[in-house]
């Protein structure tokens, strides 16, 4: 129980970042995905091209190397600081658009996949009717799809939520020197070279506190939003 | 559903509009190439020196096949072991012993939840203290393997599930006992059922080798950090390596492609066939059982 009593708060802390990592990236993730997944589906071939060219792209290339490449590409070489002023933000909004870029593409994916289970009727029926592209998206077939996709999306969060600790490439810390969960644990496991086993223990019931909801109000929701046919 | 339903086949107006759509897209991305290729001019990406490297053979030689063979060798071992987890554990949760299925699904569902990278630590500082010399290639190759071959095994089991009932009770009333029926009928028309998904993790699994860089394993990413100290070519280096990345996943999503049209074809499984680009392929292979429960006891017609 030293463990507690001497790394609680730091490990609290590390869980924190951890989490504004994930729901800042989520946000980014859901939001570029759909503007992706609408690209995809479009009238244009040029926008088709373009979000079929970021999905290949960022989903055969490790995260790792995504985020390497924010940080040292972006930032080092290329000179680009979404915050100049404040190291620590600095990283933390590299990491955020690393994990955000790539969680993207899967969320693209999962909406189109979503838009692919609308019964053909659904869209023809919009046509019929007159709607225009637009329309017919916003109307009739994503209001069907995103309901559909709740549990496959629930598993792309759980999986981004995973893949913050990847963001100890960059080395996300707060101004008081605590780092992510993986960045903590691997100092934790250094210091404390007798008790490996318990820190494991903690940073995964950690991540399972995380993760978990996320499941149980995806499999509710599912269930609250399911389209009836 | 096809993208084309969403629209109709443009007339004379809607056919100006995509123009202009095309024009506005056009120009915006040239502005963005512009901006890159201006960033990567003011600081000095484009000097020939930077390049020249990877059209002679030494900075392939010294760095970047050693670093494709670490890569490699991660995978082909992790690959190998996560099968076999894989099956061990989807076999075990599937057995009608609770004493067997229960650990097995707990052990399964540990290492799906927990992220890979906290698993490769802990092996890797758990090495010591176990008596075993500190080896950072098994430290990363066995936490590719419990999480991916806990995935595995959750595609495995769902591939038996998606079997008609009719498979298990022939086995059973020709005589076969639990242990012959699993692996004489249901795990060989499983495997080929679930080819494209069993194929399509195994393009996560060698993304996920990249992991091995934050512990200093020397594959492919980290030899990006060297040829830097060698040729002060950070990005170019980062460009080659994601490229050598994207060919080797795109390799293998051809075979899984392969796979999927192959089995389809061919058949010889009673389960419908999953998909190559699932995206989880658990959650898309747990759909495919519902698909195939919903069509009812005579399978797929």
């Amino acid at each position: 129980m030293d463990l507690i009593s001497e790394y609680g708060s730091a490990i609290l802390t590390s869980f924190g970042l951890t989490l504004r990592l994930a729901v800042y990236s989520g946000i980014f993730a859901l939001i570029l995905g759909a503007v992706l997944a609408v690209f995809r589906v479009s009238p244009v071939p040029v926008l088709r091209f373009v979000g079929a060219a970021v999905v290949y792209t960022f989903r055969n290339t490790p995260l790792t190397l995504v985020m390497f490449f924010a940080l040292f590409g972006l930032a080092y070489q290329l000179e680009f600081y979404p915050a100049p002023d404040d190291l620590y933000e600095n990283n933390f909004r590299l990491a955020v658009l690393a994990l955000g870029i790539y969680t993207s593409t899967f969320v693209c994916e999962v909406l189109r996949a979503g838009i692919n289970t609308v019964p053909l009727g659904q869209a023809e029926a919009a046509r019929a009717i007159g709607l225009t592209f637009t329309q017919n998206l916003s109307h009739v077939v994503l209001p069907q799809a995103l309901r559909s996709v709740i549990n496959p999306l629930a598993s792309v969060l759980i999986a981004m939520t995973k893949n913050t600790t990847v963001a100890v490439t960059i080395g996300v810390v707060t101004a008081t020197g605590v780092n992510e969960a993986s960045g903590q644990m691997k100092t934790m496991m250094e210091n404390e070279a007798d008790q490996i086993l318990l820190i494991f223990i903690i940073f995964a019931i950690g991540f399972m506190i995380l993760t978990l909801p996320i499941g149980f109000v995806a499999n509710w929701a599912s269930k609250r939003f399911a389209v009836i046919r | 559903m096809a993208a084309s339903v969403l629209y109709d086949a443009p007339g004379p107006r809607a056919k100006a509009l995509n123009r202009v759509y095309s024009g506005v897209t056009l120009v915006v991305l040239l502005a963005i190439a512009w901006f890159v290729w201006s960033k990567f001019d003011e600081t000095g990406q484009w000097e020939a020196e930077k390049w020249t490297p990877f059209l002679e053979s030494p900075a392939w030689e010294n760095f970047l096949i050693p670093g494709i063979i670490g890569t490699l060798k991660a995978f082909a071992v992790g690959s190998v072991l996560a099968l076999a987890f894989g099956f061990v554990f989807a076999v075990g949760r599937l057995s009608q012993s609770k004493l067997v299925s229960l650990p097995s699904a707990v052990v399964i569902e540990f290492f799906r939840s927990i992220p890979m990278l906290l698993l490769m630590m802990f092996i890797y500082f758990m090495q010591a203290p176990l008596g075993f010399d500190t080896d950072v290639f098994w430290a990363v190759v066995l936490g590719l393997m419990l999480y991916n071959g806990s995935v595995l095994a959750e595609i495995i089991r769902a591939g038996v599930g998606a079997l008609p009932k009719g498979q298990t009770e022939a086995g059973v009333a020709v005589g076969l006992s639990d242990g012959q029926v699993m692996r004489a009928i249901l795990l060989p028309q499983a495997v080929r059922s679930m080819l494209p998904a069993i194929i399509a993790q195994l393009v996560v699994l060698l993304k996920d080798t990249a992991l091995g860089y934050i512990l200093a394993y020397s594959e492919l990413l980290n030899q990006i950090v060297k040829l830097d100290g060698n040729f002060d070519n950070l990005l170019p280096a980062a460009i080659v390596v994601a490229a050598i990345y994207i060919t080797l996943n795109t390799i293998l999503g051809l075979i899984a492609n392969y796979a999927e049209v192959r089995t389809r074809r061919v058949g010889r499984t009673a389960a419908p066939v999953g998909h190559a680009d699932a995206i989880d392929p658990v959650a898309d292979e747990a759909a495919l059982v519902q698909k195939s429960n919903a069509m009812g006891p005579g399978g797929p017609a």
